[in-house]
Parts: C-alpha cells; sequence; structure tokens
C-alpha cells in the first residue's frame, strides 16, 4: 500500500480563471467557454491540441457533455467528476493522472459552478431520495461546532478566539481587495466583521465565504514537453486525495478541534513532494476557508501551526500577505467567493500567478521559495474530502 | 381479571399564557395557561411519547394498538402504524386508528377492557380553534396510553370493575373535517343534555360494578366544557373529584379521558376505587380498583412532573405553529419529500432509533452500518436500539440560515451512554439553555411534511426534572 506520487511528471502549461462574481449576465455555458479560451490562450494552442477534458462540477450538469456541447468538442473524451467542494482540484487530479499514464499528451481541467441561479442563500445542494432522516443544516452551521470545541479544549479565551477568526476574514478581504478577479473588494474593518449578524453559532455573515459563479481552467502535459508551451510550466510535486468515513459523526473519539482527513492528506501530499519543513519551504498557500475558524483549524492541520497555538500565530500576522507564509493571497474563498467547482482550479490559478511573478504589484510575494501548496475540502468536519496539491516552478 | 397494567400521560412542553390572546386579537384569552404541541408534533409523535413512557413500565407483549385522535396527519392511511414503528411493537400485533371524534378515545379504553390479549391505546390532540376563540383559550394538547391486559398477562395496577354508556344524538359541538374551527351550539343545551345522561351512565356502571357511589374515592370527569364537568361531577355523590388541571393544561380534546385516568392513577391509593366518567356525544364512566401493584406501575414521567416542567411561548409564535400566522421563512430550500421505499428499508432507524453495535468491538454505529469502523468486518452488528438511551452534549450550533418551519434551529452532537454518536436538531430547548455536556434524551417528532407525507423520526431534547 503506497501513495507514490507523480512528482515532476506533470506540468500545467496554461491556466484560465473567470472574475468570480455574481454573473447574472452569464450562464454556464459563458463561464465554461471564457474559461476555457483563456487558458488554450494561455498554453498557446487551440481545441485540437487537448486530447482528453475533465470537468469538475458539482451541480452545473451532468455527464461530460456539460463541458463538450458549449466547447463544441469534436469527438472528444469528456468526464464530469464531482467530489464536493474538492471538486475542481478532481478534474486536475484526473487530467494530471491520465496523462502521467501516457494515455494523452495534452489534457484540460476545467472547473465552473453557476450558483447564483438557484434564488437562495449560501450553498444548496439538492440530495438524492432518501428516508428523510439525514441532517438538514447549512456547512456554517457544520463548520461553527469547531469554534467552541477548539476554545474549550486549548483554553483559548472566546474574546481572543473572536478576534483570531475575524483577523482571518480581515487578511482574505485585504487580499481580495487586491485582486481584480475577487468577488469582494474591499477591506473591511475588524470591528464590521466581528459585529456582522450571526449566521450559525459564533459564525457571523464574514466568517462565511462568498458564494459567486465562476469557472476556473489549467491543461497539463508531460513535465519533458512543458517547455514547448511555456517559459515557466508549474510542476506538480503531489496529489492527495482523502475522502473521509465519516466517522467523527459517528465516533465520540471526534472532538471538533481538527480535521483528520486533512492531517492524513497533507502526511501524504508532503511526502509525494519531499516536504519536510512546511513552513520553511512552501512559499504560499491557498487553503479552503470556507469559515474562518477552518481556516485557523487548517494551519494545524496543514502543520502550519502546532496543535492549539493557529489563533495565536494568525494574530501574531505570520499567515499575512507580507507575513512568513502567505495564505491565500488571492483572497480565498472568503474574497474571491466560491464556486464550487471551480474553486479548487483558482486556488492553482493564484499559484500560477504567484510563482511566475505575474500577480501583480499589489499582492506578489516574494518567489524565492518556488512551491506552493493548494488545499480543498469538501464536506464537514467528522465527514470530509481532503485534496492538497504542491506545484512547484522548479524541477527536482 | 382485566385492567391497566401501565401508563403514560405526555404533554408537550410549551405553555401559552392566555393573557396574552386578548392583547394581540384584542378578544379572549383569559387567566391561567394551556399546552401547546411544539410545531414538529403531531398527535401521532405525542401518542408515541405517551406510549413510549407507558410501555417503559410493562412486562407483556402488545398484541394490539388502537390510537384515537381527532385531527389525524393521516387519512386512508392508518397513523397507527407510525406508533407501532417508533414503540418498535411486534409485528403480529393489530395496529388500527379509531376516529375521527373525540369520544372514540374513550372508547378505545372500553373496548380494549372487553377485548382479549395485552392492548395499548393511545389517544392524542392537537386543539385549537380561530384566534380569540374561547376553544383556543380553553383547549390543550396532549397524549396518553394505556397498557391493557389480564392479570395473567401481568400484573395489574388497577382492575377494571364496570363500565356503562348513554348515547344520544345531539348537536352539541362539531367541525368539519381538517377545520381548525369547532363549532358549538348552545352551552345550557349542552348542559341540560348530558346531565341526565352522565346520571344514567354513572347509575348504571355502580349497579354494574356492584358497588355504591359512596364506595368510589375519586372520581374525574372529562367533557369538552369545564363547566359541564363541573355540573355532572357534583350530581355523583363522590366525595373527592380530581382537579383537571383546565385551568394549567386545557381541555385536551380526545387525550382529556386518558390524562384524567393518568391522573387518577397518579394521585391514588393501592385498594381504592376511581372512576372515570366521559361527557362527549353522550356519557361513558369506567370504575376501577387499584391493586398493591399500583405504586410500582407509576410512570418515571408523571403530568405532575410535566405540569411542573413547561415554559412559555409567545402568542405569535403559537399562531405560526399552528399555522394560522404565516412567517418569513429563511430563504433556503424546504426539505425533500421523504422516499417512501428507502423509509421502508429503514424502518427500525428511522421509526425507531435503532443502530447497530458491532459485536467484536461494541462500537455503536448511528444510523446502523454494515461494515466495521475499522473496515474489516461486513455484517457483523446486532441491533442498538437508542431511543431510551440518554446522551451528552459534546458541541453543538444554532443555525440561523438553515431551513426549518420555527428558526433557528439548536443542533448538537450527542454522545450516548454506553457509546454511539450522533449529532441532532434538538427540540423543546431555548437557545440559551444549550451548553457542552448538557444531558440529553431522545424524542419522535415530526421533521416536515412535504406532499402530504409527514417526515417522522427523532430529535433530542434537555433532560428536565422538576
Amino acid at each position: 500500500m503506497a501513495s507514490h506520487g507523480i512528482k515532476d511528471q506533470i506540468a500545467i502549461i496554461g491556466m484560465g480563471c473567470t472574475n468570480f462574481v455574481e454573473h447574472w449576465d452569464l450562464g454556464l455555458d459563458d463561464l465554461i467557454v471564457n474559461a476555457a479560451n483563456e487558458c488554450y490562450s494561455s498554453a498557446g494552442i487551440n481545441k485540437d491540441g487537448v486530447d482528453a477534458y475533465w470537468l469538475g462540477t458539482a451541480q452545473g450538469g451532468m455527464s461530460g457533455i456539460t463541458l463538450a456541447r458549449p466547447l463544441q468538442l469534436q469527438n472528444k473524451p469528456v468526464t464530469r467528476v464531482e467530489n464536493y467542494c474538492a471538486t475542481g482540484s478532481e478534474a486536475l487530479r484526473q487530467a494530471a493522472y491520465a496523462v502521467a499514464s501516457g494515455a494523452y499528451d495534452v489534457a484540460m481541467a476545467l472547473g465552473v459552478e453557476k450558483t447564483k441561479d438557484s434564488g437562495f442563500q449560501g450553498l444548496n445542494a439538492t440530495p438524492p431520495p432518501n428516508d428523510g432522516t439525514g441532517r438538514t443544516l447549512t456547512a456554517a452551521a457544520m463548520f461553527s461546532m469547531v469554534a467552541p470545541a477548539y476554545g474549550n479544549k486549548f483554553g483559548v479565551d472566546p474574546i481572543e478566539l473572536r478576534e483570531a477568526i475575524a483577523r482571518v476574514a480581515w487578511k482574505n478581504h485585504y487580499n481580495g481587495a487586491r485582486n481584480s478577479r475577487a468577488q469582494f473588494r474591499k477591506e473591511i474593518s475588524m470591528d464590521t466583521i466581528k459585529n456582522s449578524p450571526k449566521i450559525a453559532g459564533e459564525l457571523g455573515l464574514f466568517d462565511c465565504a462568498g458564494v459567486a459563479d465562476g469557472a476556473a481552467a489549467a491543461i497539463v502535459c508531460r513535465a519533458q514537453d512543458a517547455h514547448k508551451y511555456t517559459d515557466k510550466p508549474l510542476f506538480i510535486k503531489a496529489l492527495s486525495f482523502v475522502a473521509g468515513n465519516g466517522s467523527g459523526l459517528t465516533d465520540p473519539a471526534y472532538d471538533y478541534t481538527t480535521f483528520p482527513e486533512i492531517a492524513a492528506c497533507a502526511v501524504d501530499a508532503y511526502a509525494q513532494a519531499g516536504i519536510t519543513n512546511p513552513s520553511a519551504q512552501i512559499a504560499l498557500a491557498e487553503v479552503h476557508d470556507c469559515f474562518t475558524i477552518t481556516e485557523l483549524v487548517l494551519m494545524e492541520d496543514l502543520l502550519f501551526s502546532e496543535r492549539g497555538t493557529a489563533w495565536q500565530d494568525i494574530l501574531d500576522g505570520r499567515f499575512d500577505l507580507n507575513g512568513q507564509l502567505p495564505v491565500n493571497p488571492d483572497g480565498g474563498l472568503k474574497s474571491f467567493g466560491h464556486p464550487v467547482g471551480a474553486s479548487g482550479l483558482r486556488m492553482m490559478f493564484e499559484a500560477w500567478l504567484q510563482l511566475r511573478g505575474e500577480a501583480g504589484p499589489d499582492r506578489q510575494i516574494s518567489t524565492d521559495r518556488t512551491l506552493a501548496l493548494t488545499h480543498n475540502l469538501g464536506g464537514y468536519p467528522g465527514e470530509m474530502v481532503s485534496f492538497i496539491s504542491i506545484l512547484g516552478s522548479q524541477l527536482g | 381479571m382485566r385492567g391497566i397494567s401501565s401508563w403514560g400521560a405526555y404533554l408537550p412542553y410549551r405553555r401559552l399564557d392566555k393573557t396574552q390572546i386578548a392583547l394581540f386579537v384584542g378578544q379572549g384569552g383569559g387567566k391561567g395557561t394551556r399546552t401547546v404541541a411544539s410545531f414538529d408534533e403531531d398527535p401521532t409523535t405525542m401518542a408515541v411519547e405517551a406510549g413510549r413512557i407507558a410501555l417503559r413500565q410493562a412486562s407483556a407483549t402488545p398484541t394490539q394498538l388502537m390510537f384515537a385522535t381527532v385531527s389525524p396527519t393521516y387519512a386512508d392511511k392508518t397513523n397507527a402504524t407510525v406508533v407501532h414503528a417508533a414503540l418498535r411493537l411486534d409485528d403480529s400485533a393489530l395496529a388500527i386508528d379509531l376516529g375521527s371524534s373525540v369520544r372514540s378515545a374513550m372508547g378505545g379504553l372500553i373496548l380494549a377492557m372487553r377485548s382479549q390479549g395485552v392492548s395499548v391505546v393511545a389517544s392524542a390532540d392537537i386543539r385549537t380553534g380561530l384566534a380569540g376563540s374561547s376553544e383556543e383559550a380553553n383547549s390543550g394538547d396532549a397524549a396518553a396510553a394505556f397498557v391493557i391486559c389480564d392479570d395473567t398477562d401481568t400484573a395489574l395496577a388497577a382492575e377494571f370493575i364496570g363500565a356503562a354508556s348513554a348515547t344520544e344524538e345531539f348537536i352539541d359541538r362539531w367541525r368539519a373535517p381538517g377545520s381548525q374551527r369547532t363549532k358549538t351550539w348552545d352551552e345550557k343545551f349542552s348542559e341540560v343534555t348530558y346531565l341526565p345522561l352522565g346520571q344514567r351512565a354513572w347509575k348504571q356502571a355502580l349497579q354494574d360494578a356492584g358497588i355504591q357511589a359512596s364506595d368510589v374515592a375519586m372520581v374525574a370527569v372529562s367533557s369538552p366544557s369545564a363547566r359541564i364537568s363541573s355540573t355532572v361531577a357534583a350530581k355523583l355523590g363522590v366525595a373527592k373529584v380530581l382537579d383537571n388541571l383546565s385551568s394549567s393544561i386545557g381541555l385536551t380534546g380526545a387525550a382529556q379521558p386518558g390524562v384524567l385516568l393518568a391522573m387518577l392513577l397518579e394521585q391514588s391509593k393501592p385498594e381504592q376505587i376511581v372512576a372515570l366518567v366521559s361527557l362527549t356525544d353522550g356519557a361513558d364512566v369506567l370504575l376501577f380498583r387499584t391493586t398493591k401493584y399500583l405504586p410500582l406501575a407509576q410512570p418515571d414521567t408523571t403530568v405532575a412532573q410535566q405540569v411542573a416542567c413547561g415554559a412559555p411561548i409567545s402568542y405569535g409564535r403559537f399562531l405560526s405553529w399552528r399555522t394560522m400566522l404565516a412567517i418569513e421563512p429563511p430563504r433556503r430550500p424546504e426539505p425533500q419529500r421523504v422516499s417512501a421505499t428507502a423509509s421502508a428499508r429503514s424502518e427500525n432507524w428511522k421509526y425507531g432509533f435503532v443502530g447497530s453495535r458491532d459485536t467484536t468491538t461494541g462500537a455503536v454505529h448511528l444510523p446502523p452500518l454494515r461494515v466495521s469502523a475499522d473496515g474489516q468486518r461486513t455484517d457483523n452488528m446486532q441491533d442498538a436500539p437508542m431511543a431510551n438511551v440518554l446522551g451528552t452534549i459534546a458541541t453543538f450550533t444554532v443555525d440561523r440560515l438553515a431551513y426549518s418551519p420555527s428558526p433557528p434551529i439548536v443542533f448538537a452532537v450527542v454522545d450516548f451512554d454506553g457509546g454511539g454518536r450522533f449529532p441532532v436538531e434538538l427540540c423543546d430547548i431555548d437557545v440559551d439553555e444549550i451548553s457542552i455536556g448538557t444531558r440529553v434524551r431522545m424524542t419522535f417528532r415530526r421533521l416536515s411534511v412535504i406532499d402530504d407525507i409527514p417526515n417522522y423520526f427523532w430529535k433530542a431534547t434537555l433532560v428536565r426534572t422538576p
């Protein structure tokens, strides 16, 4: 039993990403066309140059035809994948493995979601017909249960914890304000964040990610072919995935202060990439900040902070844009917005920009370190899928 | 000898202070309180709760279940089968509805006394009426259940010693099926009609039992009118008339005879004769002699305890729970209709709250799983009935966004005594009452009704002691 990984076998040679906003005037097909065309253009190829496609969309449509029809693909293999909020990452993972297998030379992963056509607040999923005994809670409520449990376990005063998670929102809005593609482009004061109306538990409106429409795409090829397409490819160092068995919902030993699926996924990802000191080796991390408290716990599960200390590291500014390890320099789900199927690829898009030095003067971080981590989760505390990629601008 | 081996009465948690009514409506109301069923309760769920109390003291295996209510959730389809499933009665037991008049509840008790086998007789009612009506102010919501059997089945707490009825057709109180408005004729007309009916049945029942009125230690008189109850009670010649708690519970329709009988049994001593008189479309009388087993059969949750544990509800919320006042829901999707086939497959879990226990590790799975938590063994499980197991809150939240007929949703991760965890919605709770470590018990509720299909399942509620 092992996870061998495909370190340095596959490269990303082009990416595209739409603005993530409430696209009242663009449908799913428009978002697909816009992201795909930017991606082809980025890689300097046309449709004929891509051999196979993976479409990630949670609820945008069924089957590969959801992608093949708007792009008018001619006799191409297209697979639609879904893996909760990690759907976009899953599309990239499958495309990368397909090329690594030798089955195709060039593949595209495209993630898309049109969330704002439902008329409802937040994200919604339509479950299959069932016996009516499942939970109907919002994601906000499920994640809100982490805050009191974390504070209780580590003896963090509720006011300090409130300050720490507000600081996560503050940081991500600060970063998003410097990103022309982000949904929310305003800095938000700590007071506004802390006093926003409660959505669930202690989580207020500004503790929750934005819900947006959007699409993002990547084209991959074998690493040895990458320089045919671009001078600055990103090499895939690790792709790790863990689907939880839901034990946290049934096992009294689970204490809601960590996400075990993510901790396991991180160990696997670092092993694949050969990373021994994540905080020192990684230049930036794009993480799944669906809620502020989620990002706090992720800092520990991803081994950026010691257990029980992430709240302090956050308050110390360690993960700020100019901090020791910038986290979510593009604004994250919090202010970039969260079109479910697109988010995983949007995170890689930021890694693409930052490691290539193309993020723009407002938020470009140092490129002295050459590795980026993207972390994408789906589900809830106790019942979660976790994806981690590690990408690098250099081989080896 | 036949009689009652155990019983349970159920009062919903909320109490409406009737002085609120006139402040809002400009009329109606009065002094005192009435019980209010929660938005997630219906007569079926309340009958389940009463039945659970009764069956916790029972040792005989029920062979039939009769369920009486005036306001059934289903027509055509039997409601008693839901009660049967939630009480986990044997497949071979008959389960039928008695309806849809108030009198059917008393009728169920009489039929069971004159029947064979082990009967569970449950009755429940949710009574409302138009805003500002006397029906609204004077009524209440409740349920009761009795296990009725022979002394050869199990020890009896009260022996059935006589019964009689008097029937007459007259238009006293009525409503169309499905309507919330009970209409009445003239209470004076009712009073002069019921008095001789009550006296006739009373005399006949005493004769049937071979006793005198003076032999009866306590009598309870059930009637949709407190005034008629008093008038008839005064003519029976019994020294002690049970306080029917009409000013705290209200008059509970089909549940009333059962609640009063439960109170009689909870307030009597062994070896006493007690009588129940019910005045609805005639008069029905039941006479019992309590036995030495009466103290042992006392339920773990009495009417008096439940009266002491209630908490207030605002009149506006009461109206919204009874669908008399529509309130703005969260901007979130409503739940889907439940699947009949999926529900049928999960009957034990959905209705009985039965998980699975790994026979190797003892780990409890809620909902039940076929494969062990370590993934190593398949179908190495036994039933883990959890409905009567208490739990402790591990963590919790309040969801102000999720759809609920009565937001917000209070939700907790519950760890059960002896193993097992289940994240579940809480009910009958105010937001500031919850904390980590709080003790909870399970209660059977109606989560929603979509396409006329009620979605029954379990919620947790606080363990409260008066």
